[in-house]
């Protein structure tokens, strides 16, 4: 159970090593990253500049939702934000190293790289989480506590799996890179606002097809103790861990098939 | 070590701009082998025969279409992680060494991946260190090595974790006359020495005279060839050439048995199937003789005409 860790370790650290060869290339985009993740942050103040409230909410609880979002979006990004490059492996053929070497192929490919750079996101998330709760005097419980720190986890599984789900495309297609980054990336933006504003098909899709109202919009409602403008069930505030672990088990199934469909590049 | 009964792989790829229609591609089609323990083996055959594609359900990377593998015991696709620490792989063109990295991080890296065990692993590079001459180029990025240091590090690479059985795709592609050489030393020395059985694709026929006992030969998906070379040599390079030095020049010699394919002042070619001292005593009888010497047709000749269609299982 250890040693897989261990070795993520090792493989990731020799990643990082490369990295930092380049070294002054990895110091831009370290703060490229963190810079321009604030002008994202900017649309929302755009927003609330032209609106008091977007639905029953308030600029702050959009700000909570946007900096937890952004949060789990950076962690994904960092641990697997690389996937992004997987249709590039698939088509030069050097997924098939991955494939004669001892272990799972998701866990080598998930290992091949890390985003390092992307902690300027997840930095940026953290400074807009403090000012949201700064500004928006959470009555705290033990509950909201283990809420907050649960959903960060489960956020993190949940982007995953789409992020999965969407890289097993690359078997069939070989490419469909633009495809998938709406909805990742796309995801990502869509998280970061209370789905409630969003049409009612939008909001089912985001509810129970890929379901990114679970990486923030259904925790928050508890949090915050709002009420569901949308009525739906008080159970769903509560099932981010569980959506998230059904949420990798058919990542993996899908993957799994995905990876027995795979055809190789030729020569 | 591998067993290979009616083994077939077909794609199915989408042809045409607007109206795509489905074409089924037969890239390996119904061949059989096996391959012993300890052989060392050439598996032959033009671009887009099939060579990659059987490799490539042979280590369990692609899902045979039909047909059944055995390799070690096991069947790749299906149990391909246990499979894979008992093998090695080198696809020529694709890099298994992280580039941006000292080499020997890379061999750091896989003893941990494969879980060689500390002792093995200090016993087995110390003795690559020795026969590939790795020394000089140990702590340098990968990305600065020459190709030829980079496949022996690859080589290296693919043997740590002390596999029974190596496939090696294109090894010694683009490499010059001595960084070749070096690679042909290493694999008798794996094979002999360590008894690995290695497989081996190529287009260097010079590979696959010094270094192979047995071939196979690949074309349009179909195996077409399963011997020794010496039975290649004999049915298909049946025909030999005598050349010989007259006393002075003259018209071409008319001989039983032998066709005059070539004529320069003094000297001739003939060819000739059958025992060389019969056709030698005729020709010192219709001329006068100052030297001879016979030439063996190469297996580069031999893979021409076989590629060109003459196919020699009947």
């Amino acid at each position: 159970m250890v040693e897989p860790v261990v070795l993520w370790g090792r493989l990731v650290g020799a990643q990082i090593r490369s990295q930092l060869q380049y070294r002054v290339s990895f110091t831009l985009d370290l703060f490229g990253t963190f810079l321009i993740s604030f002008i994202d942050f900017l649309a929302v103040l755009v927003i609330f500049h032209n609106v008091p409230r977007l639905g029953t909410w308030s600029v702050q609880e959009v700000a909570f939702l946007y900096a937890l979002s952004s949060i789990s979006f950076a962690f994904t990004d960092l641990v697997i934000g690389h996937l992004d490059q997987f249709p590039q492996k698939i088509r030069d053929g050097s997924f098939d190293i991955v494939l004669v070497r001892p272990r799972g192929p998701l866990y080598q490919v998930v290992a091949s790289d890390f985003q390092l750079r992307r902690l300027g996101k997840a930095a940026q998330g953290g400074l807009v989480l403090v000012y949201a709760l700064a500004a928006l005097h959470v009555d705290w419980t033990v509950g909201r506590i283990a809420m907050l720190i649960v959903m960060i986890p489960a956020g993190v599984i949940i982007f995953s799996s789409v992020w999965v789900t969407g890289a097993c495309l690359a078997f069939w297609t070989t490419d469909g890179g633009e495809f998938t980054n709406a909805f990742t990336y796309g995801g990502n933006f869509m998280a970061q606002y209370p789905i409630d504003v969003y049409g009612p098909w939008l909001r089912r899709f985001l509810c129970y097809i890929v379901p990114l109202g679970f990486v923030c919009y259904f925790p928050a409602l508890y949090i915050l103790d709002k009420r569901d403008p949308l009525g739906l069930p008080r159970v769903l505030q509560f099932s981010s861990p569980l959506v998230a672990a059904l949420a990798a088990v058919v990542a993996g199934t899908i993957w799994r098939g995905a990876v027995r469909h795979y055809r190789s590049a030729g020569g | 070590m591998i067993e290979v009964e009616h083994l077939s792989k077909h794609f199915v790829v989408r042809r045409g701009r607007f109206r795509r229609e489905r074409h089924v591609v037969e890239a390996v089609h119904d061949i059989s082998f096996r391959v012993e323990r300890g052989e060392l083996l050439g598996y032959l055959g033009p671009n887009g025969a099939g060579k990659s594609t059987t490799i490539k359900m042979l280590t369990g990377i692609l899902v045979p279409s039909s047909g059944r593998v055995s390799v070690a015991g096991l069947d790749p696709s299906r149990r391909r992680v246990e499979l894979a620490k008992r093998i090695g792989a080198m696809f020529g063109q694709r890099v298994q060494l992280w580039w941006d990295l000292p080499l020997i991080d890379s061999f750091e890296l896989l003893r941990h991946i494969y879980r060689v065990p500390e002792h093995r692993y200090r016993s087995s590079l110390e003795r690559f260190r020795e026969v590939l001459d790795l020394d000089p180029f140990l702590h340098t990025p990968v990305r600065q090595l020459s190709l030829g240091q980079r496949i022996r590090g690859e080589l290296t690479a693919s043997m740590l974790h002390e596999p029974e059985l190596l496939f090696l795709d294109e090894p010694t592609i683009g490499l010059d006359v001595v960084a070749k050489q070096r690679v042909r030393d290493f694999l008798v020395e794996i094979n002999r020495e360590r008894g690995v059985t290695v497989l081996l694709t190529t287009h260097d026929l010079g590979d696959i005279e010094r270094l192979c006992d047995r071939l196979l030969v690949i074309d349009h998906g179909s195996l077409i060839w399963d011997g020794r070379i010496e039975e290649l040599k004999e049915r298909y390079g049946a025909e030999r050439t005598l050349i010989v030095d007259l006393e002075e020049p003259a018209p071409p010699l008319a001989i039983d048995g032998a066709v005059v394919e070539r004529v320069d002042g003094p000297r001739q070619w003939l060819r000739f199937r059958g025992p060389a001292a019969e056709l030698t005593a005729r020709v010192a009888a219709a001329a006068r003789l100052v030297d001879l010497q016979i030439g063996e047709p190469d297996i580069e000749e031999i893979v021409r005409r076989i590629y060109a269609g003459e196919r020699v299982r009947d």
